[in-house]
């Protein structure tokens, strides 16, 4: 299928801001290019800059007004924008990866049966792709530290449900449209919870209380639930996620 | 360390200032205070560089004491308010002295009241604030009888001052730019929000405000469209429609279309205007917006240059021989010539 090139749009956001937006809903390739464009940003802010926040398609960046001139720093957005657009946009190489354990199914995972069903094959199977997926936070948001992390195989392109779960526990690994959520706290949620990890996305106590960046590559391990409950009560509520600096 | 001791809370209280900036992309809102201008107020009149930390009391205020004596301001919406029976001015600056008891009663107009003391608030701190943000489970709600640390006031007899009142407690026009999804919105649909005066509704907290109007508003790329990062002040549109005007507290990215954003002048005004209240938006271009954008520092000093020495009516005063009367005066301006 031919793909049409990406055109990046600069947009106004408040008198101090701009949002450099590469797509209007989901694409992967819009996921790459605001990945890429917020790497580079953050590598080399432009003068004024004040904060840059990446979200699924776009990036939003806050300037000081008395710092820039504004069309100065619009013309060199659109152009590093343009950039990345013209080329095929990829992901950029991961600086840190997690190893985050989870417990698949069962209890800690009620709908997982249901998304392998969909799928065509056993949970098992499921979850030895979902374990060797190349996975990234694809963007931090909704509460503090929580992770979008994708993208799933095509396949997991699950749409979401009609009916909200009331409740899911803390850690809970959901999933929908290619996408992994892991809840920080007891949420609502439309997506369907396959697994349970001990790790916390938010803990305002803890040194980083939000540990996970944009970014990050994420390689969940299969755990049973008796080793998720037993690291769940561990003091440092990182459930024995591993981090490893890659460059 | 000073204590503030709130025997009796009437209202919903926290502790407020301005908030968390810088935390998007890690997902935590900024946070603070609803009536951002109210802490500016309160620094302006006690002449701090920077607003101290103080308690945003939603509805109504509560009963409080002192250890040691220390200027406080009250700004935002006025309460009814008394140092020992006595009443006080709202807007300005009171010594309060230990053994007197500082009643703040009901709203008289608006939502939000603050209470500054002039050493600030010296409750624990998280990521450099020490505001509530209850949605996350930091701070809390203060409760009756709570011992708060509060920092000594450097100058406890410092002239007292007063602003005369902005007028941002009964609702009114607001003013809205475009956004980054203002172009999903037909023009009709456009032309239509900015034609309605909308009631401020019931459903409203430190997340968002709902606006009320007969008219709903889609639009017809709601469906499939990507989150995207969203901010104090967007008025976003639900499913069905319902716009509702995002707050202090909101969280950072949303699905849900956003027709525009309310200028960070005129959010005040929205924090302010109580269910029922009238809210009238009026478009601004991007010129307009940028013309009228000034940062906080810089409002900070106006409104210190509006500061005025407090004047009582000597016939209220039952104890008029024990007043120093000569030294209640200043340029008001102490900021601008520090």
């Amino acid at each position: 299928m031919a793909e049409t090139v990406l055109t990046p749009e600069l947009l106004p956001a408040g008198a101090d801001g701009f949002v450099l937006r590469f797509a209007l809903t989901p694409e992967p390739r819009a996921m790459a290019a605001a990945r890429s464009l917020a790497d580079r940003l953050e590598a080399a802010p432009p003068p004024g800059t004040v904060e840059i926040a990446p979200a699924l398609v776009s990036v939003l960046l806050r300037f000081d007004p008395a710092r820039t001139d504004r069309e100065t720093l619009a013309a060199h957005l659109r152009t590093v924008a343009q950039e990345i657009a013209a080329t095929e946009p990829r992901m950029p190489e991961p600086s840190r990866r997690w190893t985050i354990p989870v417990s698949f199914g069962n209890e800690n995972g009620p709908q997982l049966s249901d998304v392998a069903t969909k799928l065509g094959m056993g949970e098992d199977a499921a979850i030895r792709e979902i374990c060797a997926s190349e996975l990234r936070v694809l963007t931090i948001g909704f509460a503090p530290g929580q992770p979008y992390i994708g993208l799933l195989p095509d396949a997991w392109h699950l749409p979401r449900l009609s009916e909200l779960t009331p409740t899911v526990p803390p850690g809970a690994v959901v999933v929908a449209v290619r996408q992994i959520v892991l809840f920080g706290s007891a949420s609502a949620t439309g997506w369907r919870q396959i697994g349970r990890a001990a790790f916390r996305t938010f803990m305002p106590e803890r040194r980083e209380p939000m540990p996970l960046r944009g970014g990050d590559a994420i390689r969940f391990a299969p755990a049973s639930a008796a080793e998720i409950d037993a690291l769940s009560g561990e003091g440092d509520r990182m459930g024995g996620a591993r981090l490893e600096v890659l460059r | 360390m000073s204590a503030l001791t709130l025997h009796r809370a009437d209202g919903l209280l926290t502790v407020q200032d301005l908030g968390r900036p810088g935390h998007l992309a890690e997902g935590l809102s900024r946070g603070g205070a609803m009536d951002r201008r109210a802490l500016l107020e309160a620094a302006a009149l006690l002449g701090a560089r920077q607003p101290p930390a103080g308690i945003e009391m939603a509805g109504a205020g509560g009963t409080f004491t002192v250890s040691a004596p220390t200027r406080i301001a009250l700004t935002g919406a006025p309460m009814r308010a008394t140092l020992d029976q006595e009443p006080l001015r709202w807007n300005s600056t009171h010594l309060v002295n230990p053994g007197q008891r500082l009643r703040i009663g009901a709203l008289q107009a608006g939502v939000y009241g603050y209470l500054v003391p002039a050493g600030g608030m010296a409750t624990p701190d998280w990521l450099g604030s020490r505001a509530a943000h209850l949605t996350i489970g930091i701070g809390q709600l203060l409760s009756s009888g709570s011992e708060l640390p509060i920092g000594p006031d450097p100058e406890p007899h410092r002239p007292a001052l007063t602003l005369p009142p902005d007028p941002r407690f009964e609702g009114g026009v607001v003013r809205v730019m475009d956004g980054p999804q203002t172009a999903l919105f037909d023009a009709e649909v456009i032309e239509a929000f900015y034609a309605t005066e909308f009631t401020r509704g019931v459903r409203g907290n430190r997340q968002g405000v709902q606006l009320e109007a007969a008219r709903r508003f889609t639009s017809g790329h709601a469906k499939g469209l990507a989150s995207d990062l969203i901010g104090p002040g967007d008025v976003q549109m639900t499913g069905e429609g319902a716009p509702y005007v995002l707050m202090a507290e909101c969280q950072t990215v949303g699905g849900y279309p956003r027709l525009g954003t309310v200028l960070p002048a005129d959010l005040p005004r929205i924090a302010q205007a109580a269910p029922g209240m009238k809210l009238r938006p009026v478009h601004v271009t991007l010129k307009q917006a940028i013309a009228l954008h000034q940062p906080e520092a810089e409002e900070l000093r106006e409104i210190a240059a509006r500061c005025q020495p407090l004047v009582r009516d000597p016939a209220t005063i039952r104890d008029l021989l024990s007043y120093q009367l000569i030294g209640g005066i200043t340029r008001g301006d102490d900021l601008e010539r520090e």
